[in-house]
């Protein structure tokens, strides 16, 4: 059983405070959703809890399972269990989407494994959430269609298993088949490994096909209000601007 | 073309070759002879004597001194080589061995230089022939039966100006003449070494050769000449390794390389270029490409401290090609990389490419210098020159000096260069991944340069990405 809380955390971009106060709790096998106005600071604190060096954390803690991992260098929290999903990752290329995939897998797995045995488990792994072979073979996120990367970045979370995932927009841009593959490896993983999961989207659609536990809303940089499925609802009947009144 | 593909623990032997070249190869003593140091008259007599060299080719190392001493040092060179003095530098150092084709034949304390390379190995897996020069003089030379039998000539040019000195007469320094600037003159005046080839009309070699070059002395120059002559319709991969211990003073190699490539012939010439970070590196590169003919350069320019390097191609024959692929390492503070390649289109429908990718950190300085002349009546011509740098830190320059001389209005002549910084955002994906800073800055630098490791046989691609990740491990950290 795994633990993430993050306490009172606040961070500054460029001197501006985004966060201002956020507080979480996520165990393994739960569903949290967190949803929010553009601009509410949702993908910030994605990004912060990685530790991406923009976005300075100048008050409060993330603590996995107790152990203070504020200050810790991204890969480090990585190693311990954390995974974030981009909203729209970066194209890199030259570099392989398979290298990277084939170094993820070393990584955790061990190097014993046979290079030609790493791509077939990769390719087997590619099929679940419809990653064509093609599309290995290509820089990172080359020419990748917004589909294809969403994909593409739940593909690399099934292969590092992580204990905690966050999951930014995993449902934009997305089309139904998509929607769907991406749903059930979310569900899959937390069978299979017991991952707890932080989804940030704007939409009830991923709803549909998973169950959150939480529901949460962020506003302003604070969590303005949380509770079960029954929220989301009410967001959609009413927007932002009726819950937070 | 297909090489032929290889099965054996390449990775050890991989490791043992770059942990050779970076840690434990060592100065070590040796018997050799040094002819009297200085540029003279004299001097150069002695060595072309040692060498039981015909009239004409102690003329030629004579009328070299003479340009030498005549020509001015070129004035777009940095100052640091118009001080280069050579008469204070050992120019001709003899080991005090037998060439041979047996390694068994060669002493012990010369061997342990090339086993610690992994050079003995990989040429009996992988290679169909080797010549090894060592300082000044070629000591080992083989060439696999299958090869001879085919007619294929592959031996040290000494060897070559006594049992082919019609061939020799007729190429050596033609593409590129002593008279081209001073140190392709003083290269004429001092050569000694390297590597003589002559492939056979249609002739194929699916295995690849090698030369490979070891400075073994501080304070020393050296001189070796690679000449390559692919007759009609033949097809030859060349590799051209280099090495030096690191030395306390530093060492001069001002080598050159000619290649012909004759109507409907290939000719691709690879260099891993590794020496030691105080190696002066001058080296003299050019090709001719006739009718149909393909001239390939990759260049890996990793080693040595200032290094300047133009692969260049003279398409003189209706539809020749030739693409010159060149990457430079520039990795600490005054380290100078000058590169660049030269294409001179001087017939119809002729092609060139070339692509340039230069990595700069902790203060080192790389510079692209490139000429493409589409001379009148070359008509229908295509050129297209790429150059990309890639900067670890604010320390670090890069300098692009491209040169287009086009007379033909038809000409497609086309040149592109970007500047790249280390991108945080990539960065912090890859770390986002489990993979820590280090190893996503190697990543991406690999990545940077994955268009020209391509190009490379496996075994120098993965020698080439081990090197440049052991160099990478003295960048601090980028973000």
């Amino acid at each position: 059983m795994t633990t993430l809380k993050i306490k009172n955390l606040h961070v500054q971009v460029e001197g501006r405070e985004i966060l201002k106060g956020v507080e979480l709790e996520i165990n393994s096998r739960e569903i949290h959703v967190l949803m929010g106005p553009n601009g509410s600071g949702k993908t910030s604190l994605s990004l912060a809890i990685m530790g991406h060096p923009k976005y300075k954390i100048t008050e409060g803690k993330i603590l996995l399972d107790g152990e203070d991992i504020t200050n810790l260098e991204t890969y480090e929290k990585v190693r311990k269990g954390l995974f974030l999903a981009f909203q729209n990752p970066i194209e890199i290329s030259g570099v392989k989407l398979s290298t990277l995939l084939v170094a993820e897998y070393n990584r955790i797995y061990g190097s014993s494994t046979q290079p030609l045995q790493v791509i077939s488990q990769v390719k087997e792994l590619s099929k679940t959430v419809g990653v064509s072979d093609s599309l290995l073979n290509r820089g990172i996120f080359e020419g990748f269609s917004g589909g294809e990367k969403k994909r593409t970045e739940i593909l690399q979370m099934l292969l590092m298993k992580p204990k905690i995932a966050i999951l930014d927009e995993p449902d934009s841009g997305v089309d139904v088949d998509g929607l769907k593959a991406i749903s059930n490896s979310i569900l899959k993983l937390r069978e299979e490994n017991n991952t707890g999961y932080l989804i940030i989207t704007h939409y009830r659609r991923i709803l549909e096909h998973i169950n959150a536990d939480r529901v949460h809303v962020l506003y302003k940089g604070k969590i303005v209000a949380s509770g079960g499925m029954e929220l989301a609802k009410l967001i959609d009947e009413k927007g932002y601007e009726g819950i937070v009144k | 073309m297909p090489e032929e593909k290889i099965s054996v623990d390449l990775n050890e032997l991989i490791n043992a070759t770059i942990e050779a070249k970076n840690h434990s190869l060592t100065q070590q003593e040796f018997h050799k002879r040094v002819v009297e140091s200085g540029l003279s008259k004299d001097v150069i007599t002695e060595i072309s004597k040692i060498k039981k060299e015909p009239e004409w080719m102690l003329r030629l190392r004579l009328r070299s001194l003479e340009l030498f001493e005549k020509l001015p040092t070129p004035n777009w060179l940095p100052d640091f080589l118009s001080e280069l003095d050579v008469s204070k530098m050992e120019i001709y150092i003899k080991p005090d061995v037998e060439r041979t084709s047996n390694w068994d034949q060669i002493p012990p304390e010369i061997r342990k230089y090339y086993e610690q390379l992994g050079i003995p190995q990989s040429e009996q897996q992988y290679l169909g022939g080797l010549v090894a020069t060592f300082e000044s003089e070629p000591i080992y030379s083989n060439v696999k039966a299958e090869l001879q039998k085919k007619g294929v000539i592959m031996m040290p040019p000494e060897e070559a100006v006594q049992k082919y000195p019609d061939i020799v007469k007729e190429y050596f320094t033609k593409i590129f003449p002593v008279s081209d600037h001073k140190f392709a003159a003083l290269h004429g005046a001092l050569w000694s070494g390297g590597v003589f080839v002559y492939v056979p009309k249609g002739v194929k070699i699916t295995m690849p050769v090698e030369g490979f070059f070891i400075i073994g002395t501080e304070m020393e120059g050296q001189f070796e000449h690679t000449l390559l002559i692919a007759d009609e319709g033949s097809y030859i991969h060349f590799i051209e390794g280099c090495s030096a211990p690191q030395f306390k003073k530093f060492s001069f190699h001002d080598g050159m390389v000619e290649l012909y490539a004759k109507k409907n012939a290939y000719i691709k010439f690879t260099t891993v270029q590794n020496w030691s970070k105080n190696i002066i590196n001058f080296n003299n590169k050019r090709a001719w490409a006739d009718e149909n003919a393909t001239v390939e350069w990759v260049e890996g320019s990793l080693g040595s401290k200032y290094s300047f390097v133009y692969p260049s191609t003279i398409l003189r024959g209706k539809n020749a090609t030739s693409t010159s692929l060149v990457v430079t390492l520039a990795s600490g503070e005054g380290e100078w990389k000058d590169s660049g390649s030269k294409m001179i289109h001087a017939a119809p429908n002729t092609k060139s490419k070339v692509v340039s990718k230069n990595i700069g950190f902790n203060g080192g300085v790389n510079i692209y210098r490139g000429l493409i002349r589409v001379n009148k009546g070359a008509v229908g011509s295509k050129a297209f020159v790429k150059c990309d740098s890639l900067m670890l830190d604010e320390k670090t320059k890069a300098y692009t000096f491209p040169h287009n001389q086009v007379f033909e209005e038809d000409a497609d002549v086309a040149h592109e260069a970007h500047t790249f910084r280390m991108n945080e955002d990539q960065l912090f994906y890859l770390e986002n991944r489990g993979i820590d800073e280090k190893e996503a800055v190697s990543m991406l630098v690999l990545g940077f340069i994955d268009e020209i490791m391509k190009e490379l046989p496996f075994e120098y691609a993965t020698m080439l990405n081990k090197v440049i990740k052991l160099e990478l491990d003295k960048l601090g950290a980028v973000a």
